[in-house]
């Protein structure tokens, strides 16, 4: 007879809230690797903030927020190679800019540019996933490809705690473990589905005990620690690429802002709990001061990222604002490869209709 | 030439396939060891081995799901779904991820895969195994929907599904499977997706078919040459895009125009038909479109089906009734 609570699930930490470290973990990264992934995250942060307001300024569709969750993507992220595959949800972009994704193309998304999810050639990144759990069956079939063809790349796969009761996500773990694949099926658990609580997810203890039945392996992880989450994370590709199959890895965070832009979260959050996040369990806070406390970084630094990386973003937002905006007629190129006869008569349509004013 | 059912015609299309091009794989469930509940794939893990014909775990959403991920990364998948009845269950990962993944990236990504079924009615199966669900996907931008009626057509059609860049679904009616045999080159050959194909030629009026109700159109058409009317027959063989012009062209003739299917009537392939046939005919026609299709209904029990589907009786009184103008 099996039981749950016979199970244990330890919650693997190496940064406490203080920026000292928990115990004696093995770390395999440099203090250069470690300031380039505050970086990141200070990155993230800024591009996060900025399209929040741009959103609230009437300059950007629906927004997705990810603040709060940056340690999760860029600590994962961080440890992949180009060769491999990044599935990404609707609220990856950290982990996708990680990855090599233009941020010109992360905010062109977000401003529903037809181009928007024109992931450049040579990228093995795909467009962002709207639908919950899709994604996890699509990096398990590209890690079908990559053993197939004998590659050394592995695919990972973001989405949240949601997505753990959709059907896909348990055929994605079951197919993936039959057949060994390496994928890594990331979970950034943030505790809410929209405003559904975990505990209406699901009654396991875990989102990583869930791995155990399909016999790979479980990891939950401190989500808002980078040096924890870059650990497990290299782990399990390390697995995947000895071919040991796929793992489970739940990183345990929070999202600091609403769901979407469409969104009031004061609805099913206490304020108390928003706060109790924000500001003693911040990811980059942890890791500024495990770097201030070495002397690799100080106020002075991060003040002039934050200039640089604003600059920057404000430049290419002018630069995409300014751009000629795709017309409908561009549409009709994108849904076959050739189009069909009664295709053309509709794009010839919309076209008269352009040249005639368009929809005004 | 070697005369072949559309069974032995559609497995040596994989064979030749897969023989050419490595990156193909098949998987399903039962297709391996098994060969196929109809034996379709029967001995190709021996010839290909395990990797490239793949039992996979009985959940259609993760056959299509990893297969457009597969096909993401390289390969070229032909997954099946064992009955169409089934397709439901993987609705999303045809109809949201499959068929969008071109538009979405702006064409850096797109899916070749074959998604290959049996369907359609008279052989007396369990629930939704028989039912006859193309419209679904033919009002699905960035799906091709394929089928074929005869041995001949489906090996073509299938080789050209195959080396199509889009996703495309393959449905082979099980009525078919084994009732006719016809010769087939033993060689690959294209048959063109999107192109319809006159069966007969006639003046009188214009029927329009595809799929499992062709044998039997074939057959009243000839009973009907006996007593000098003459009908065009057309076999529609893809069902999205359709090829309307062989249509318009046809009923320029004949200035009447009938559709069967085993599909249930509403919003069904023949009411778009009728609409495009309004739309850029409507003059030639002297009489109103006519429909002989499945009812609106669930598509019922064995024993009932065959007073359900397109039938000689229901057939024959359309005709009547199109000619009466």
């Amino acid at each position: 007879m099996f039981n749950e609570n016979e199970l244990t699930f330890t919650q693997v930490k190496m940064l406490d809230e203080e920026g000292n470290i928990i115990g004696n973990p093995t770390i395999t990264t440099s203090d250069e690797q470690l300031r380039e992934m505050y970086e990141w995250m200070k990155k993230a942060r800024i591009l996060d903030q900025k399209l929040l307001r741009l959103q609230r300024q009437g300059r950007l569709g629906t927004y997705a927020p990810l603040s709060g969750q940056e340690a999760a993507q860029v600590g994962s992220a961080y440890a992949l190679t180009k060769e491999d595959w990044v599935a990404p949800s609707y609220r990856d972009h950290a982990a996708s800019m990680v990855h090599g994704l233009p941020l010109e193309q992360i905010i062109s998304y977000s401003k529903g540019h037809l181009y928007g999810g024109k992931i450049p050639e040579g990228l093995r990144i795909l467009p962002v996933q709207i639908i919950i759990a899709a994604q996890t069956l699509h990096a398990t079939g590209i890690a079908y490809s990559s053993k197939y063809k004998g590659e050394n790349s592995v695919a990972i796969t973001y989405f949240g705690d949601g997505a753990t009761s959709q059907g896909d996500f348990h055929e994605a773990l079951n197919f993936a473990s039959v057949f060994k694949l390496p994928v890594i099926f990331f979970c950034q658990n943030n505790q809410y589905a929209i405003s559904v609580p975990l505990e209406r997810q699901m009654a396991s203890k875990t989102i990583a005990q869930k791995a155990v039945a399909y016999g790979m392996t479980g990891v939950q992880v401190d989500g808002n620690d980078i040096l924890a989450v870059h650990e497990v994370t290299k782990e399990a590709i390390e697995r995947a690429r000895n071919g040991e199959g796929p793992t489970l890895i739940e990183a345990v965070t929070y999202r600091f802002g609403p769901h979407t832009t469409s969104d009031d979260p004061t609805r099913y959050r206490s304020e108390e709990e928003v706060k109790q996040w924000s500001q003693q369990k911040d990811p980059l806070i942890r890791l500024r001061k495990y770097l201030e406390n070495k002397g690799l970084w100080d106020e002075t630094k991060d003040n002039q990222l934050e200039e640089s990386f604003n600059d920057e973003l404000n430049e290419l937002i002018d630069v995409i604002e300014s751009k000629q905006i795709p017309t409908v007629d561009e549409a009709f190129d994108y849904v076959y490869e050739n189009k069909h006869d009664l295709l053309v008569e509709q794009q010839e349509e919309a076209k008269r209709f352009l040249a005639n004013g368009g929809g005004e | 030439m070697a005369e072949m059912t559309m069974i032995q015609a559609i497995r040596q299309a994989l064979e030749i396939e897969m023989k050419r091009d490595e990156r193909i794989v098949l998987l399903g469930e039962d297709i391996g060891r098994n060969g196929g509940v109809f034996r379709v794939t029967d001995g190709l893990i021996d010839q290909f081995g395990e990797h490239r014909v793949i039992d996979t775990p009985l959940a259609e959403s993760s056959i299509i799901g990893t297969a457009v991920g597969m096909s993401l990364n390289g390969l070229r998948p032909i997954p099946e779904i064992q009955f169409f009845g089934f397709v439901y269950e993987t609705m999303d990962q045809i109809a949201s991820q499959a068929a969008r993944m071109r538009f979405k990236s702006a064409g850096r990504y797109n899916v070749p895969i074959v998604i290959r079924s049996p369907y359609g009615g008279g052989v007396r199966t369990p629930e939704l195994h028989s039912d006859s669900l193309e419209a679904l996907f033919s009002h699905t931008p960035g799906i091709k929907v394929v089928m074929p009626s005869t041995p001949y057509d489906a090996k073509g059609l299938l080789i050209a599904a195959i080396r199509d860049e889009d996703p495309v679904i393959f449905l082979e009616p099980m009525k078919l499977y084994r009732t006719i045999k016809e010769e087939v080159p033993e060689e690959a050959y294209e048959v063109p997706i999107g192109k319809a194909k006159v069966v007969k030629e006639g003046y009188h009026a214009t029927i329009v078919g595809f799929g499992p109700v062709m044998p039997l159109l074939k057959k009243i058409v000839d009973e009907y040459e006996q007593e000098g009317i003459h009908l065009e027959l057309i076999d529609l063989r893809t069902v999205a895009p359709i090829d309307i012009d062989t249509i318009l062209k046809s009923v320029e003739k004949t200035e009447r125009l009938m559709i069967v299917h085993e599909a249930v009537k509403t919003n069904g392939i023949g009411a778009e038909i009728a609409a495009l046939v309004s739309e850029k005919g409507v003059f030639s026609l002297s009489a109103p479109i006519l429909r002989v299709t499945g009812y609106d209904t669930p598509y019922p029990v064995g024993t009932i089906e065959d007073d359900w589907l397109p039938n000689p009786k229901r057939i024959k009184a359309a005709i009547h009734e199109l000619l009466s103008y």
